[in-house]
């Protein structure tokens, strides 16, 4: 390994490091409530490398558990999973040029935390889909020890200890942070985060996600042809 | 349900999850995107990010109602403050969880 790959490893590794954390929050919970839904250890293990999609994998042990069958189940799994259909747009402007083997590895690895981690970075200089894939893989490991770990040890482990419920929560927040270059995006950040309110109020179901970002990113786009201004990058030039 | 209708059920919920992530991948990475879809995609993250996390800030997770008076609202605002002022994605995550805690035993 020379240094620019030693390099590479490094900030993949450190990008990563807060989707561990968040992870290993969410995904012991997960194997707890599995293994208590008559799962083994195995067949958690199975569905965090096959599935990689944390509330839908939540979704579907405690329908398992009802005593749904198998189609209600995968139904279901689609239709919260759909959002991931405007995180892979987003992400293809960043990833042109692959060949069609990495492209599908990639794919396979889009959740929630590694496209907004991904993406952020990617807007950034110095980001390529090495140090993607190393943020993607090393996510979806973490994923499958954690909800092995909860499967194993089951209660053992106290619930929400030093805030640690809270590691994704402030990471999403960190990056709509740093997502925020302009005064549009800020706009469309804050109407989209209301509306997800709203239509989860308003709406049973897991459309809120996409519902309103689409709606909020077609406003910003009619906004910023009437007020150009808006969209200027409004960060400090250092 | 039985281990054989476990794994069909894993099988099928890999395979509807895996589309909507690998189609758009596939699909616009290869060719001219119009521009016009090239501007609605750029504000598309900023969307998602706030549309993910605004409900959990400020609905119940157990009766689904709308509160601000809960740990996760009140840790948010210093927690935006100190990602706008630090920029610092991994400081966030820290100074969140301890705020998160703090303001657990407040509430």
């Amino acid at each position: 390994m020379d240094a620019h790959d030693r390099a590479t490893l490094l900030s993949g590794l450190s990008a990563a490091v807060p989707i561990w954390i968040g992870y290993a929050a969410v995904g012991v919970p997960f194997g707890v409530l599995a293994a208590q839904a008559g799962l083994g250890t195995f067949q958690i293990a199975l569905m965090s490398l096959v599935v990689f999609a944390g509330s839908s994998q939540f979704i579907a042990v405690s329908l398992l558990s009802s005593g749904a069958p198998v189609l209600p189940i995968v139904i279901t799994t689609f239709f919260v999973n759909l959002r991931h259909l405007l995180m892979s747009s987003s992400l293809a402007l960043h990833l042109r040029g692959l060949s069609r083997w990495r492209l599908s590895l990639f794919a396979a690895e889009i959740t929630d935390e590694t496209f907004a981690v991904n993406l952020t970075r990617f807007r950034g200089a110095s980001w390529d889909e090495n140090k993607a894939g190393i943020v993607n893989h090393t996510a979806h490991l973490a994923w499958i020890i954690s909800s092995m770990a909860g499967g194993l040890l089951g209660g053992v482990i106290p619930h929400g200890a030093l805030g640690i419920d809270y590691a994704l929560t402030a990471m999403f927040l960190a990056l709509l942070v740093l997502q925020t270059t302009s005064p549009l995006i800020a706009l469309v950040a804050l109407c989209s985060g209301a509306l997800a309110v709203l239509i989860s109020l308003a709406l049973p179901g897991n459309w809120n996600v996409i519902l309103a970002t689409v709606f909020s990113a077609t406003a910003g786009l009619v906004i910023q042809d009437l007020w150009p201004g808006l969209s200027k990058d409004s960060r400090v030039a250092p | 349900m039985t281990a054989e209708q476990y794994l069909l059920c894993i099988a099928g919920m890999g395979l509807v999850t895996y589309i909507p992530r690998w189609l758009p991948l596939l699909w616009l990475s290869g060719r001219e995107i119009p521009p016009l879809f090239v501007r609605w995609l750029s504000l598309v993250p900023a969307g998602i990010l706030s549309a993910l996390v605004a409900p959990s800030l400020v609905l119940d997770q157990a009766t689904g109602r709308f509160c601000l008076m809960r740990p996760e609202f009140l840790a948010a605002l210093p927690t935006l403050a100190f990602a706008w002022w630090s920029r610092s994605l991994g400081g966030t995550v820290i100074v969140g969880m301890l705020l998160y805690s703090l303001a657990g035993r407040l509430c």
